[in-house]
């Protein structure tokens, strides 16, 4: 296959999957909701939803780091701390 | 009143970048993403690892020792560097014939390629015959880089501030360049003295640059791989393995591309996490 180099495997494709569907779903957003969503949060900062989602996805990043570097595997924990701390952003941030 | 025309054809523009940076970015970059889950011998034939490779990464004593070196070097360049650049920027001519001369010296050093600046500090620093070295054992300091850690950091250090406090100049020189003469008359007529001249006017006026000079230097730095490894290789030992050597050295040295991999990954999100702090600090110091 053409793709053979790649190396894809069924976990990161469900991850690029995801990264793909949550930037759609912002696109779907703005085109009903236009303007971004602008607003200064609880840490002081002016934030858009695009960037209520880069924080959201980097942060959720180093949850599941900080898990596995202390907790080990499963990482059960570390997605249901990463999804209550989206929320959380896009609640507050 | 205008009546605006929508024209989505526009974004056809934009496809020759979007296509340029899907090849040599986010292809990569799955690519990489792909490998640090995986296991290989070669062939193209993987293995499926799960997140080993990242605990593996996390745990390990060597990245541990390779990122404290790393931020490390990074602090004290920069705490070396910026001071010094704006010191040197205060002390340039503002007109005048010298001002071209010194702005030419000050690029010098910015427009040699980065191997050799290394090729260059390894032979000017050698013990026996490099005029660096040479002179500083003949004032009876015992110095050999090749086998002495502290020299070792001592001359990688040198070497990088020679490169690249130059850069630091330039911005905070152009910076400076930017106040109107107005500013200073009014600070002589309230008798001001250099020290808050620079405190009120011309260190709130550099901010802006000096911001960038700052981000600028502490990406490139994070990054560093070329001089240092002309240098050192790394060594004495793993003295002055920073990341990115140490990288280089676990995905062809070893050739552990999965390992590799998540150590890049890691390294990756260190860099944007740090980068994302300073650009919202500085568009918060914008916006005061």
């Amino acid at each position: 296959m053409i793709l053979s180099w790649m190396a894809w495997t069924w976990p990161t494709t469900a991850f690029f999957i995801f990264i793909v569907l949550a930037i759609a779903t912002m696109g779907v957003w703005e085109h009903f909701s236009p303007g971004g969503g602008p607003r200064r949060g609880v840490l002081g900062l002016d934030t858009t939803r695009g960037d209520r989602l880069f924080i959201s996805i980097i942060g959720s990043a180093f949850i599941h780091l900080g898990w596995l570097g202390f907790m080990g595997t499963p990482l059960w924990g570390a997605l249901a701390i990463s999804i209550i701390f989206l929320i959380s952003v896009f609640r507050w941030v | 009143m205008i009546d605006k025309t929508t024209n989505q054809k526009a974004w056809f523009l934009v496809l020759p970048v979007v296509v340029l940076v899907a090849f040599n970015a986010l292809i990569p970059l799955m690519t990489v993403v792909n490998y640090s889950v995986q296991e290989t011998f070669g062939n193209n034939v993987f293995f499926f690892e799960g997140v080993k490779w990242f605990e593996q990464i996390l745990h390990s004593e060597r990245f541990h020792a390779s990122l404290l070196r790393q931020l490390s070097f990074t602090g004290i360049i920069l705490l070396i560097e910026v001071p010094l650049g704006v010191a040197i920027a205060l002390a340039m001519p503002k007109k005048g014939p010298w001002v071209s001369v010194c702005l030419v010296l000050m690029a010098l050093p910015l427009l040699i390629p980065w191997n050799v600046v290394g090729a260059m500090w390894n032979i000017f620093a050698l013990p026996e015959i490099g005029l660096l070295g040479k002179m500083i054992n003949g004032l009876g300091f015992d110095y050999n880089f090749t086998q002495q850690p502290l020299a070792a950091w001592f001359t990688t250090i040198l070497m990088d501030v020679w490169h690249w406090t130059s850069l630091v100049v330039l911005l905070a020189y152009a910076g400076l360049s930017s106040i109107p003469d107005a500013y200073y008359q009014a600070a002589r007529i309230d008798g001001a003295s250099a020290w808050s001249v620079f405190r009120y006017i011309q260190l709130p006026k550099m901010k802006r640059v000096l911001t960038i000079a700052i981000l600028l230097r502490f990406m490139d730095s994070f990054m560093i791989y070329t001089e240092p490894f002309v240098l050192t290789g790394g060594g004495p030992g793993n003295t002055t393995t920073f990341l990115s050597i140490d990288l280089v050295k676990i995905a062809l040295g070893q050739f552990d591309l999965g390992p590799a991999a998540a150590m890049s990954l890691i390294y990756f999100l260190i860099i944007l996490l740090l980068s994302w702090i300073f650009y919202t600090l500085m568009m918060r110091n914008e916006e005061k």
